[in-house]
């Protein structure tokens, strides 16, 4: 298994969609075939397509407002001594996260194909959040599914749905949350392909969402790669990418431009979600060695028992309590470009803590996920060495919950 | 030797009716009562499919999705659904039983040794509702290899090119999916519709057997007739649900929709 230079992660696929042999893939009805093939056929035009690509580099810059900040946050590095610690705050892009790429760009393919409609699955609300906003302002109607537990702890995100016009569906079954809004979003799909177009939210699902998320996202990275030129005339000798990973659409947002370096020059970090430091449950399938299993239409490294029912998983953070991940992750976990880790609720909270007592910053608890790491490594280093943390959400969703954990408003 | 799928789709067409397929999810409610349900329809049914449950089925409405819950929750294991069909054999030697699934569990089994049980079970035919061709072409090939029935899907959004590969692919019998639905939606197609398309899948190769699934109730089964066979499932998974809220016996319950089902179609 072997990665290919100057091939973008997401191309490197064989004829059936798998990367590295084994991950990926299309496991779908029989009935999803079609309308997976048709988004295949029509993305693979749209992405030569310079007046689509003008499109979206338009939305980008007037919608979204790329690019977002490259900051150096002196006062925790100063804290914490050792290596220099900056943040590529993604949460400034409009709706306060990364999941309005996608969401954007999925509008703009389905506006393209013709189609009315959008359906979408969400966990911490943001995906849902962002497609209802796109929605919005593409005049598509949208229908969001979202586990009735996290409907529960991400209200604010809610509540911007239902105000952006977007239909909430609560999904009961299973343990409430992501896995099983994934699942009934697909479901719907099943049932009303012919006018409806799906989002994934993240880089998981049927190899042609892998992609296009992950087309989306790139975007993070290719603004860091100009301002890392800009702040230090070159790429620095020494960079960690630190990037939480639930899906994995962030993380790969923010490292696409950078897995061709070395990994001695630029490592990547991906940091999941160890759950309660006291429940033998979790949501970090790459770090605590899961088997590899097919969820949700592709194999990946799964949360599962060995009969290959899925596992229910828990975290703090919505957006990173799913069982799967990115293929496009698993491969580069096989291939030793990345290295993956994971930090407790308990570790993130802390992190959320001491980045915003430093900071005017405000990460959401997934992005504290990637902060905990930061803020546990940073000593190690020189300050020759550059940790930069993909902030990519914002805590704002997050008040009902902090405010329990840590009594703050 | 002819299969005995093919003797079963046979039998029905001597008697001038199509087929009747049942869908029942092994250990629902519990493995004891699933057996007895399973040994208990076949007196009317045809062919039997058994579910082996998964809990994150993306192809399966809210009935079937409660069933599959229930047995997991009562603790069926993969091999339990083998020891039931193995059992459910000794005594109707020429019913032919179908394991109806998902891929992660047969991955997770591993797909030769997951044969080779299905093969000691004297299982007769397996459809894997997440492995569509082409990718299914390897297990496919194994299957046949077991003289086990690999029972391909076609739906109606299956492109003529690609309905012309999978027929020449597909073993004994292919499933017809009736609309664009999970399990046990509401029949949003008219009967006459389903069978237009039918037809243009049973007339590429009359040798094949087609069934039609998805949808089908005591309601609408008579006007599907006309074609080799027909799957009920969410409706019976539905029966037993009522069955154990009502504390009645699911086994005489369900046996009796299956009886009028198969009364409907006569």
């Amino acid at each position: 298994m072997k990665l290919k230079k100057g091939v973008p992660l997401i191309d490197q696929h064989d004829q059936y969609g798998f990367w590295g042999g084994k991950f990926g893939g299309s496991f779908i009805p029989e009935t999803l075939k079609k309308p997976v093939e048709d988004l295949t056929e029509e993305f693979k035009k749209l992405r030569k397509n310079k007046k689509f690509i003008k499109k979206r580099d338009y939305y980008f810059k007037n919608y979204i407002g790329s690019p977002t900040s490259f900051l150096k946050l002196e006062n925790l590095s100063n804290h914490l001594g050792g290596a220099q610690i900056w943040a590529k705050v993604v949460s400034e892009a409009n709706g306060g996260a990364h999941k309005i790429y996608n969401a954007t760009v999925h509008a703009l393919v389905c506006k393209a194909m013709g189609k009315k409609y959008i359906v979408g699955d969400t966990g911490a609300g943001y995906a849902g959040k962002m497609l209802s906003m796109a929605a919005k302002k593409f005049g598509l109607k949208c229908k969001i599914f979202m586990g009735a537990k996290d409907i529960k702890r991400q209200k604010p995100n809610c509540d911007a749905m239902k105000k952006n016009g977007a239909e909430i569906v609560p999904v009961y079954s299973g343990s409430q949350t992501l896995v099983d809004a994934v699942s009934e979003c697909m479901r719907y799909w099943v049932s009303n392909c012919d006018n409806t177009h799906m989002c994934v939210g993240s880089t998981v699902g049927p190899n042609i969402f892998v992609k296009i998320c992950g087309w989306s996202t790139a975007q993070i990275s290719r603004e860091l790669k100009a301002q890392l030129k800009s702040e230090f005339k070159k790429i620095p000798k020494k960079i960690k990418l630190i990037n939480c990973v639930g899906g994995g659409s962030s993380a790969y947002g923010f490292w696409s431009e950078f897995i061709d370096f070395d990994k001695k020059q630029i490592e990547l970090i991906g940091v999941e979600a160890g759950g309660p430091k006291k429940s033998k449950l979790h949501a970090a399938p790459l770090s605590r060695n899961a088997k590899i299993g097919i969820l949700h239409g592709a194999a990946s490294y799964v949360c599962q028992d060995n009969e290959g029912q899925i596992n229910e998983t828990e975290s703090i953070s919505a957006g990173l309590d799913y069982p799967g991940v990115s293929p496009i992750h698993c491969f580069l976990k096989d291939t030793k470009r990345a290295r993956y880790t994971y930090a407790t609720d308990e570790e993130a909270l802390n992190a959320h803590v001491m980045v915003t007592k430093f900071e005017n910053l405000n990460p959401s608890l997934e992005p504290s996920h990637a902060f905990a790491e930061a803020i546990k490594i940073a000593p190690k280093f020189s300050k020759d060495t550059i940790i930069i943390v993909n902030s990519c959400g914002d805590a704002q969703k997050d008040r009902d919950i902090l405010k329990e954990r840590l009594g703050k408003i | 030797m002819a299969s005995l799928i093919n003797e079963a789709f046979k039998k029905a067409k001597n008697a001038n009716r199509p087929a009747l397929l049942t869908y029942t999810v092994a250990g629902d409610n519990t493995k004891k009562k699933s057996l007895e349900i399973l040994k208990s329809i076949s007196a009317h049914a045809d062919i039997c499919e058994l579910g082996f449950p998964h809990n994150t089925p993306i192809a399966d409405g809210g009935q079937i999705q409660t069933s599959a819950y229930r047995a997991i929750k009562n603790g069926i294991k993969i091999n339990d659904v083998f020891a039931i069909a193995k059992k459910f054999k000794l005594s109707k030697k020429t019913t032919p039983i179908i394991l109806m699934g998902y891929y992660n569990m047969i991955y997770q089994y591993g797909e030769n040794k997951f044969l080779k049980k299905c093969k000691n079970s004297k299982i007769d035919g397996l459809i894997v509702v997440d492995l569509p061709y082409p990718e299914n072409r390897s297990f496919s090939k194994k299957c046949k290899r077991q003289t086990i029935n690999f029972i391909q899907l076609v739906s109606p959004t299956t492109s003529s090119i690609r309905l012309k590969r999978i027929i020449k692919d597909s073993h004994d019998m292919i499933y017809y999916i009736s609309m664009l639905s999970t399990t046990g939606g509401k029949l949003k197609v008219s009967s006459k519709k389903i069978l237009e398309n039918y037809f243009k899948i049973k007339n590429k190769n009359k040798s094949k057997n087609v069934v039609i699934g998805f949808g089908i109730t005591e309601k609408t089964i008579k006007s599907l007739k006309k074609a080799d066979g027909l799957v009920v499932g969410s409706a019976i998974c539905k029966e037993i649900s009522k069955s154990i809220k009502n504390r009645q016996n699911a086994v005489t319950n369900v046996t009796n929709v299956v009886k009028r089902l198969k009364n409907k179609i006569r």
